[in-house]
């Protein structure tokens, strides 16, 4: 699903990446680790399209449409509510019913009591979870997931830990994380950035 | 084909249920077109021609169109917004044209004060005028909007916008100012159309390469 053949990307004269090799196939879950700046969230935003590489090759054999991406910021406005956040990020996925799906996950995320609430009146939290509903939204075939279980809580991290367990079966994984622990047992490939 | 104009009608309606929210940019652009007028009211001799107030008429118009635009991308800038539209399957020029769309709604509230404002501080507006400004707008919000998606991915945003838009709003300028005080305007008029699909399409093939990183 993912291929990268000698893949490079520079920052001005700063090599982030540089000569990486890397296979991930269909239903894998590759676990990211290394410290802050080795290239994680690099890779990551490689994968999902939001940079495109300065040297090598990558190719990433899924339909934009079908890949979900939670980045460190929530990417949600903070003006509007969850709702109309999650209805437009539904209109623009051309989500099938749309309504029930966003119903569903602020349900499960424990967000639909809010749901009317404007996004800047949320904790971190509760704009992490929204960051993931809006991840999930669409279905992703795909799951590229930064750090996902940042500023949750205990209960919102077994929230996650749920979730992630259940997509397992279907759904491919880059995920980067300081805590690899948790995620191990989900990992089928691990690439440690130094 | 319907499935863009949905998607430019989703984002257009995003930005314009944004400014009522937070009412960033109308506010602001009224106000300053209205003390731009009010401050060429008393820098301009009195007895100067007509001419002269037309003229002053299109630097309003032009800040006041910079001042807008300098806020076109301020939520998606301050909250990396842009990865979430970027993300979307959505035809990414759709983003432009939704933004180009909403800036034009800003702007031409801005000028439904603005005309009247004129024509109380100095003289009455003509057809030719307004057809002169209607072409105007279309010409700045979409060559506006391009290059304020280019400036937000600067340094020096608030520097670099006026830097690229005013060059590239020279053109308007002399096919407004011109379709204002001459007897015959279609020349000016059919400039600034020109002028218009041209630079429209130029932002609309070019956006994708702006917002990619």
């Amino acid at each position: 699903m993912i291929a990268a053949r000698k893949l490079g990307r520079t920052f001005g004269v700063k090599h982030v990446i540089r000569d990486l090799d890397l296979d991930v196939e269909r239903g894998s879950f590759l676990l990211l680790t290394g410290p802050n700046g080795s290239g994680k969230t690099t890779l990551l935003r490689l994968i999902a399209g939001l940079l495109v590489p300065t040297a090598g090759e990558l190719d990433v054999d899924v339909r934009r449409e079908r890949i979900g991406f939670l980045g460190h910021e929530p990417l949600v406005y903070r003006e509007l509510t969850a709702l109309e956040n999650l209805d437009l990020y539904g209109r623009l996925y051309r989500v099938p019913e749309r309504r029930e799906r966003i119903g569903m996950l602020l349900e499960r995320f424990g967000l639909w009591d809010a749901r009317n609430q404007r996004a800047d009146s949320f904790s971190r939290g509760m704009l992490q979870r929204l960051a993931l509903c809006r991840t999930l939204l669409h279905d992703p075939e795909l799951l590229v997931l930064d750090e996902p279980f940042s500023a949750l809580d205990e209960e919102g991290a077994s929230l996650l830990d749920r979730e992630l367990v259940e997509l397992r079966a279907n759904a491919t994984f880059v995920v980067s994380t300081h805590d690899p622990a948790r995620l191990e047992p989900l990992a089928s490939q691990r690439l440690a950035f130094v | 084909m319907s499935a863009y104009l949905a998607d430019v009608a989703t984002l257009a309606r995003k930005d314009l249920r944004l400014e009522l929210r937070a009412r960033s940019v109308v506010p602001a652009m009224l106000l300053f077109v209205v003390a731009a007028l009010v401050v060429f009211h008393f820098a301009l001799p009195s007895g100067s021609s007509e001419l002269a107030a037309k003229g002053l008429l299109w630097v309003a118009i032009v800040f006041t169109a910079l001042l807008g635009l300098t806020r076109a991308f301020v939520a998606e800038r301050e909250q990396r917004l842009l990865d979430g539209l970027l993300l979307a399957p959505c035809d990414r020029s759709a983003i432009w044209l939704a933004k180009a769309v909403s800036m034009l709604g800003f702007l031409v509230v801005a000028e439904l004060v603005a005309l009247p404002a004129f024509a109380l501080f100095f003289s009455g507006i003509d057809g030719a005028t307004v057809a002169g400004v209607v072409l105007a707008d279309l010409g700045i919000c979409a060559v506006g909007t391009v290059l304020a998606a280019m400036a937000v991915a600067g340094r020096a945003r608030e520097l670099l916008l006026p830097l690229l838009f005013l060059p590239l709003a020279i053109p308007i300028v002399i096919g407004g100012v011109g379709a204002s005080v001459v007897d015959e305007p279609a020349r000016y008029l059919g400039f600034l159309a020109l002028y218009d699909a041209v630079f429209a399409i130029i932002s609309w093939a070019s956006f994708e390469y702006v917002v990619t990183e």
